[in-house]
């Protein structure tokens, strides 16, 4: 058979389908490849773009938008709740955070405000006197009808380059996300109750007491 | 103090413990003067619930004398109060909605992942429960320390002894919110399987609410017969095909509504039930759900599945073609025991609940370890056993 004269047959047709499908589900891939419209957090993202690893978590608290954002915009506040930062010291611009690290020690983290508006967003990053990049910040938004906050923390931080670096990532913050949802966790639960929940029996099992023995 | 604690399977022991603290401002300490071991104790007991380490103080049934209270509890010393063995903030989204057991932060935040990671969503706290729903001590002690002390907490009259009202800690709450997720309709027939404590006051809870006809289904004679003595209709399901009987006793149109009142490890003899006990000492993990599976067959289309039993996992062969093809609605959970609570002591009060009926022992603390394998391994005879930390050890 020559291919200028040749007539449709079953055969053929069930090719052409077949190709057809096949490019059908080529485009289809490269659509997908370029990504379809997606408003999700991009923290949430299976592969993040960028060098920096950036985790975020959001809860919602039944609290006004102001209280909550006053509270944290005093970060002398921020260890009551964060359980890796011992304080916050406040000198001019800079706040250095004193955070916990394994054998009783501390590293110290220099930071600074680089965005602030009221009600809405603080957001700090290290300065270049610190041993560790980081950068971080937490985002407040009404929640729909009486629900309160939707409170909002993302953090970026570089990811460990070489031993050194590692072991100074691994000191500053072990798992980044547990750590940045625990913390959140103990905000809400501060905000809503006026305490943060503990299922210890005695002083001395909850946590905050064996970290004051530890430091 | 006293308490019972967990050190393994159908492992209990009295030991004595530190005494708990004031820890937080809406905290109070509580010394307990009564306390049940549930059937869902049994689970903890028989080793298939995770996340419980040796040492733990179990118990979720209690009540007693407030001791001790934080500065900003509302409860007074002296006053005798029962304990819900959920535990709320009161100031979340799901607490403002009355959903109490799946309160956003009485599980402490280092707590909530496990259960995040096997259910979706962590779990609220509870007391004496596994380390999956906080790892709270629990009430069978002498002494207890109860978070949220102003939120949980009922505040009992003097004219009620301890034995009438200490259920509203749980199992009378659980009966009756099973009773209510049936949402029973004059002219119902309902089928309750299980005569455990919950499964006898979900029977008492139907009725209440007005159900035509009850059925009861168990195999155990004593308390097959307490479900009688409550307005049951019975089926032992040793002697008796439940299915047919259930099609025969409602008109060959099925029953309207279903409640599951025994949970992960129901009794059955059937193939897939074997297989199920088998993967479950293997320790990986299905659910028997027999009991569901049973009921989910049983009930008319369009009727109602409650299920207050207690699982913990997955489980194998879930009949769902029979769930949607009959066009089911499933309702289960934790109880929201506070959403109850003050209704249902009025109805203890003005004697339209019964709630001493079911206690076959009463046991100083002392002997709860001989009182948890009597519960296990007798449970014709010992339908609910109630620990008295001041009773005279004999």
């Amino acid at each position: 058979m020559r291919d200028d004269d040749y007539t449709p047959s079953g055969a053929t047709l069930t090719g052409l389908g077949l190709a057809l499908g096949g490019l059908a589900f080529g485009a289809f891939l490269a659509r997908r490849h370029k990504g379809g419209s997606d408003d999700a957090p991009i923290y949430t993202r299976k592969s993040p773009p960028g060098d920096h690893a950036v985790v975020g978590r959001t809860v919602t608290i039944r609290k006004p938008r102001a209280e909550l954002y006053e509270y944290w915009r005093d970060f002398s506040n921020l260890p009551a709740f964060m359980e890796n930062v011992e304080a916050i010291k406040e000198q001019g611009d800079t706040r250095t955070w004193v955070i916990k690290a394994p054998g009783g020690n501390t590293v110290d983290v220099v930071t600074e405000v680089t965005q602030d508006r009221t009600n809405e967003l603080i957001a700090w990053a290290s300065t270049d006197e610190s041993d560790i990049t980081t950068s971080g910040r937490v985002e407040f938004t009404d929640a729909p009808g009486e629900r309160g906050t939707r409170v909002s923390l993302i953090m970026a931080y570089d990811p460990p380059g070489g031993a050194a670096g590692r072991a100074i990532a691994k000191m500053f913050m072990r798992e980044p996300e547990v750590q940045a949802r625990h913390d959140l966790k103990r905000f809400k639960a501060l905000m809503e109750t006026g305490e943060i929940t503990t299922s210890a029996r005695r002083k001395d099992q909850t946590r905050e007491a064996k970290q004051q023995e530890n430091g | 103090m006293r308490a019972l604690t967990w050190h393994g399977t159908h492992d209990v022991r009295v030991e004595t413990v530190d005494d708990p603290e004031i820890i937080n401002p809406r905290d109070a300490i509580i010394k307990i003067t009564s306390t049940a071991i549930c059937g869902s104790d049994l689970h903890l007991y028989d080793g298939v619930i995770p996340g419980v380490v040796p040492g733990d103080v179990l118990g979720h049934e209690f009540m007693g004398e407030v001791v001790e209270t934080g500065k900003d509890s509302t409860l007074k010393k002296g006053q005798r109060v029962v304990i819900p063995f959920t535990i709320s903030c009161g100031g979340c989204f799901h607490c403002k909605i009355q959903q109490y057991s799946a309160c956003e932060n009485s599980n402490p935040a280092e707590k909530q992942d496990m259960s995040a990671t096997l259910y979706g969503h962590p779990m609220a706290g509870l007391f004496g429960y596994s380390h999956l729903t906080g790892g709270y001590s629990g009430g069978q002690a002498e002494y207890v320390r109860v978070p949220y002390s102003d939120v949980g907490p009922i505040v009992i009259p003097d004219h009620l002894e301890d034995d009438k009202v200490l259920f509203l800690s749980d199992i009378l709450p659980t009966g009756w919110m099973g009773a209510e997720n049936a949402e029973i309709q004059p002219d119902d027939t309902v089928a309750v399987w299980g005569c455990g404590p919950v499964g006898l006051f979900a029977v008492q809870s139907a009725i209440v609410m007005g159900a035509s006809k009850v059925i009861a289904i168990d195999h155990y004679p004593n308390r097959l017969a307490l479900a009688k003595q409550m307005g049951a209709e019975t089926i032992d399901f040793r002697k008796t095909n439940v299915r047919e009987a259930l099609m025969e006793m409602s008109g060959g149109i099925g029953v309207d509504a279903v409640i599951d009142a025994v949970g992960m490890e129901a009794h059955g003899f059937a193939v897939d039930n074997m297989l199920d006990i088998a993967k479950q000492k293997i320790g990986i993990g299905a659910d028997r759900a027999k009991a569901l599976k049973q009921a989910i067959l049983a009930v008319r289309p369009g009727g109602r599945v409650s299920v207050p039993g207690v699982y913990g996992g997955a489980t194998d062969k879930f009949p769902l073609g029979a769930l949607m093809e009959k066009g089911l609605q499933v309702r289960s959970g934790q109880t929201h025991v506070q959403r109850y609570t003050k209704d249902l002591l009025e109805k203890i009060d003005d004697g339209t609940l019964d709630t001493t009926f079911m206690i076959s022992h009463r046991l100083p603390l002392e002997d709860a370890a001989r009182g948890y394998k009597c519960f296990h391994d007798e449970q014709n005879e010992w339908t609910k056993v109630v620990l008295k930390p001041d009773m005279e050890t004999t």
